[in-house]
């Protein structure tokens, strides 16, 4: 179980994070929806802990990471997988050896074997037949499913998406979405997506997370938040603008 | 004292603190963590065998130009023959490692500041941490061993090709006497002087590695963040290396006699 529990966090004079709560549980499929530069990443960094918060908790199945030093969090990183927004593929590798890098200090594990894992990873992705090539030489959809195959090859418990559909045409973005619900079904594991991208959002999340202002603003189902009646929230969902607002 | 000299003042010390915490996680790694020995080869192959030509023509023309130097002085007293002994000792304990390694500095630390920021700015670097993988033990160690190794080797071949080019010039364009220019040179020439370059260069080289990485590692965001990382790690690795070669020279004197 993933908690997070006041959690606020500050660059400079910015106060991203302001006090967020929230509980996940084991196999729960959440959606963290805001604006753009609202913290959403911000967020997503702290459950994995590439950042620390200023206060407040991260705990994951009881373990608070705020606490732990960066040695201590490797191990517990182990149950994670993330996707990050640009797909942060090593581009000094062949998409084998990126997909292969969290496998390649695992003492048990045959070389065969490792081919194989790899070869099953891309599978699950679609993407048979491009072991040899570079990142260079990817679609930006193709990069972020080689980044998935990297995130679940090792299979890990949790997976993290950063904005997986940013950047993507509508066709390459349902079939992001489409692949984040098969690996969610077919390996059973808790998945946590960060996006502004309601379309996704309303596809992928069983429960979505309203991130606004540095809090936790409302969740619920997609369906509950299209019928909000909350302006704050209706206006972000149905992508509507405030005329009194400064442009972002 | 004024804001901006108190914020200066600040970033300065924090800075120091960061690079210090940085070289303890250096050690803590090289003692505690299996050695990386496909990256260790790697970055050896890219600091050291890349780095023999810009070092070669260095050392050859440094020793040339010192020689030049010094016979044209000892000619006007008559000690033509001492103008090896010269070029050796300079070339051996002083021109030899700093020469190379402000070479190497800008070759070798600009490449390491500009490929690890532009890992920093992509990503790639929290990737390596999601990964399990602690940036220290896979990026920044290798480069910190292969420097430390590196540079003490292209510094021999620098001091090497510096004497024998020194001995081209002296011997077949000024018209010194070679066997006494020779004998001269073995007879001023100590093996201190040649441990001192090697013990210099190897702390130079970690000095290299050890900004180059620290740069790379908090650069700033975007293309800027990369350049400005790469210029700085370049200008403080020189100016590192000029002023703990002062230091390293008087206390290598005490200790090597």
């Amino acid at each position: 179980m993933i908690e997070v529990r006041d959690l606020k966090k500050r660059f400079g004079p910015t106060q991203v994070l302001s006090g967020v709560t929230f509980q996940i549980e084991k196999g729960e499929s959440v959606v963290i929806i805001g604006r753009s530069g609202g913290g959403k990443s911000i967020l997503l960094k702290h459950l994995i802990g590439l950042l620390s918060p200023d206060t407040g908790e991260v705990r994951i199945d009881g373990q608070d990471l705020a606490r732990m030093n960066e040695r201590a969090l490797l191990g517990i990183r182990r149950r994670f997988g993330m996707l990050f927004q640009g797909a942060a593929l090593f581009d000094s590798m062949s998409v084998a050896e990126n997909v292969a890098f969290p496998l390649r200090h695992e003492k048990l594990i045959t070389q065969n074997e490792i081919a194989r894992r790899v070869d099953e990873a891309l599978e699950v992705v679609d993407l048979r037949g491009t072991q040899d090539r570079k990142p260079a030489e990817l679609s930006g959809g193709m990069r972020k499913r080689v980044g998935l195959a990297r995130a679940i090859v090792y299979r890990p418990e949790i997976l993290l998406y950063d904005e997986p559909t940013t950047g993507l045409d509508p066709i390459t973005s349902d079939s992001i979405d489409q692949l984040i619900m098969r690996v969610c079904s077919q390996l059973k594991v808790t998945s946590i997506v960060v996006t502004h991208d309601m379309r996704s959002a309303r596809r992928v999340g069983r429960r979505i997370l309203f991130l606004h202002m540095g809090r936790i603003y409302t969740s619920g189902t997609a369906t509950e938040l299209f019928a909000s009646d909350d302006p704050v929230v209706h206006r972000f969902v149905n992508g509507i603008s405030d005329s009194q607002e400064h442009v972002l | 004292m004024s804001g901006p000299a108190h914020r200066r003042l600040f970033a300065l010390l924090s800075g120091l603190g960061r690079v210090s915490l940085l070289l303890a996680e250096i050690f803590r790694s090289i003692i505690l963590q299996r050695p990386r020995w496909s990256e260790i080869i790697h970055q050896l192959h890219f600091v050291g065998v890349k780095s023999q030509g810009v070092v070669s023509v260095t050392g050859a023309f440094t020793g040339m130009v010192l020689c030049a130097q010094a016979f044209f002085q000892f000619h006007k007293v008559g000690m033509d023959t001492a103008t090896l002994a010269v070029v050796s000792v300079s070339m051996s304990s002083e021109l030899g490692p700093v020469l190379t390694s402000l070479i190497v500095a800008g070759r070798v630390g600009a490449a390491m500041a500009a490929e690890l920021g532009t890992m920093k700015v992509t990503e790639q670097i929290d990737a390596l941490r999601t990964l399990a993988t602690h940036p220290v033990d896979y990026l920044v160690v290798p480069r910190v061993l292969a420097s430390v190794i590196a540079l003490p080797l292209l510094t021999a071949e620098s001091i090497v090709i510096g004497i024998g080019a020194g001995y081209l010039v002296g011997v077949h364009l000024l018209g010194i006497d070679g066997t006494y220019a020779w004998a001269n040179m073995i007879r001023y020439t100590q093996a201190s002087h040649v441990i001192m370059g090697v013990i210099k260069s190897s702390v130079f080289g970690g000095i290299i590695a050890l900004v180059s990485c620290y740069k790379g590692l908090h650069c700033g965001q975007g293309a800027e963040g990369v350049g400005k990382a790469t210029t700085e790690a370049v200008v403080i690795t020189s100016i590192s290396i000029l002023i703990s070669n002062f230091f390293l020279t008087l206390i290598l004197t005490k200790l090597l006699p």
